[in-house]
């Protein structure tokens, strides 16, 4: 059988240009497999994805206008909201940011336990994010694995200041609440259980061979383009980028530890999943090591830097205390803030977070810009899913974790 | 016992390159105050130089900031992925069209940065290939970030234009 050659110049009009054959879907911003609220606008020709155009400011709350206009220590409840699968991570780096400017030097115990509790954030969000990754791929028993051990971490949190997701953890020169025996003994049988649960999930998808040619080769990110386009931490790492804020300038306590930085050098979605598997392991090193040399002494800076609430204790025995108590307490009398400004940032579980906090006298930030990883992640998406198939949106997606709350702040 | 930084060879740098660039530092961030007609000459330079990474762009509205003459203050974070150094430069633009040259063909991170920076503050950011608003919807007219816009917004909520099923 054969079709005359001018068949198909009959049927279809002259002017037919390429893009009438695609078609555009629309995905999100209400969409399970987004798991945050945004959106991305797909050109499609049959499955495969020519083009995407993402959009953003669905969950936009002006969390840096509110920075304005909370004090230091407020504002750390707004910062649980920006990434609430870490939220202990964004306590820590908005405090930590708040301190650089102040120059105030925290004590060794507070170092140890806000080393501890960032850490124990980074394995609760690569546990989500690599559970999601697996989730949206089809691997659902992989998600509840990590599910589960997310739920011991949650109790570890509850345990330490009563609050499970939004923990509101720290405070200008130390933390809410010192760790207690049971805190450490709830940590030290996580660390005696997790190792387990993380080699069942290692077994369960690492070799798994759908999940395997659904990741391998799907959204690869070169080394330059990952540097040029201002990727971070373990989306930088899997393209091997050896950049990590713990190593290259650390702050807290991690110039103690030993751990190594995870890397990997192919981009795909699958080395980004094995640089988080990998680097849950590096975390654990780190707790083992930090759970046992817990410094003793106080957790908070002493009275005399008037940054800190004192105890009862002090506030009631000692003219300090009374005084510093007064002091912090009177609206018009809180502590000193230089005018300057100052950017600090740590290695959050999603790459760099930092804080550029500038000050004007009193203490409400006159502007409080967050860095956040999560934005610049995004911008790369369009240049990762082009030519990929619509099934590896969520993959591609999954595996920048992308956090709407943080992107839109 | 911490390995010479080259930022400080390189400040010196380009301080002989433009001269009449003001520097100075607070916790050990080193920062270099551009004039605008320079900024993207001088971003150039240190790109060349081996800042690799442009950790963020964002800005700072001086309005009541005591002592300020100027009233934005755009900051660039720059960093180096090979040393792991950082640089940051402050370029000041004014009133009433405060505009400074885009970076995007130096660093790609900054298409986002800047369109944010543009959505919250206002500055146009000359040669940046699709400067929209990045978080505010499009209808939106005022520059959030900026501290002559009230914490409560002027109203905006309340006027949107409602789609409804029926319309849609």
């Amino acid at each position: 059988m054969s079709i005359a050659p001018d068949h198909d110049t009959r049927v279809r009009p002259a002017a037919t240009r390429e893009e009438d054959y695609l078609w555009t879907l629309n995905f999100g911003p209400q969409h399970p497999a987004t798991h945050t609220t945004l959106r991305l606008v797909l050109k499609l020709e049959g499955e495969r994805v020519v083009d995407a155009m993402p959009e953003m400011g669905y969950l936009h709350s002006g969390f840096e206008k509110i920075g304005e206009h909370l004090t230091f220590n407020q504002y750390v409840t707004v910062t649980d909201r920006m990434n609430y699968i870490s939220p202990m991570a964004n306590n820590v780096a908005w405090h930590h940011a708040v301190e650089t400017l102040l120059g105030i030097d925290l004590t060794p115990r507070c170092k140890v336990i806000r080393t501890i509790v960032a850490e124990l954030a980074r394995i609760s969000d690569h546990l989500l994010c690599n559970g999601a990754v697996g989730l949206d791929t089809g691997a659902f028993t992989f998600f509840l694995y990590g599910f589960y051990q997310r739920e011991v971490i949650y109790d570890i949190f509850e345990t330490l200041c009563g609050a499970r997701f939004t923990n509101s953890y720290t405070r200008v020169g130390g933390v809410s609440h010192d760790f207690t025996p049971l805190v450490i003994e709830k940590i030290r049988t996580f660390l005696r259980t997790f190792p387990k649960t993380l080699n069942d999930m290692e077994r369960l998808l690492t070799r798994n061979r759908i999940f395997v040619d659904r990741t391998k080769g799907v959204g690869v990110l070169t080394k330059e383009e990952a540097i040029n386009g201002g990727a971070s931490g373990p989306v930088a790492r899997a393209s091997g980028v050896t950049r990590d804020l713990r190593k290259d300038e650390p702050y807290l306590a991690y110039a103690d530890y030993d751990f190594q930085v995870c890397c990997a050098a192919a981009g795909d979605c699958y080395a980004r999943y094995l640089v988080r598997m990998q680097e849950m392991r590096e975390s654990l090193k780190i707790l083992n090591q930090a759970i046992e040399n817990i410094p003793a002494g106080e957790v908070n800076v002493g009275v005399d830097q008037r940054v800190g609430r004192p105890s009862k204790e002090q506030v009631y025995s000692t003219i300090e205390g009374t005084i510093s108590h007064f002091e912090l307490s009177m609206s018009n009398r809180t502590f000193e803030v230089p005018y300057e400004e100052s950017y600090a940032a740590i290695e959050a579980p999603n790459g760099e977070l930092g804080f550029y906090v500038v000050g004007d006298g009193d203490d409400t930030a006159y502007r409080a810009r967050c860095r956040p990883p999560s934005v610049l992640h995004f911008s790369l998406f369009p240049q990762l899913i082009r030519g990929h198939t619509l099934s590896d949106v969520v993959a591609v997606l999954g595996s920048l974790n992308i956090i709407a709350a943080e992107l839109d702040r | 016992m911490t390995p010479p930084s080259p930022t400080a060879d390189i400040v010196p740098a380009l301080m002989a390159r433009f001269p009449g660039l003001e520097t100075s530092a607070y916790r050990g961030q080193t920062r270099v105050v551009v004039g605008e007609p320079v900024s993207l000459e001088v971003l150039s330079f240190l790109a060349a130089a081996g800042f690799d990474l442009l950790v963020d762009v964002t800005c700072v509205d001086y309005l009541e900031y005591r002592g300020a003459t100027r009233r934005y203050g755009l900051v660039y974070l720059l960093a180096s992925t090979a040393t792991a150094d950082r640089l940051t430069v402050r370029v000041f633009v004014d009133d009433p069209t405060p505009a400074v040259r885009s970076v995007v063909g130096l660093w790609r991170s900054a298409d986002w940065l800047e369109r944010e920076v543009w959505d919250m503050f206002g500055i146009d950011f000359v040669g940046h290939p699709d400067l929209r608003r990045l978080m505010m919807p499009e209808q939106f007219t005022a520059h959030p970030l900026r501290k002559d816009y009230p914490l409560q917004g002027r109203g905006e909520r309340h006027n949107f234009p409602v789609l409804t099923r029926e319309d849609g």
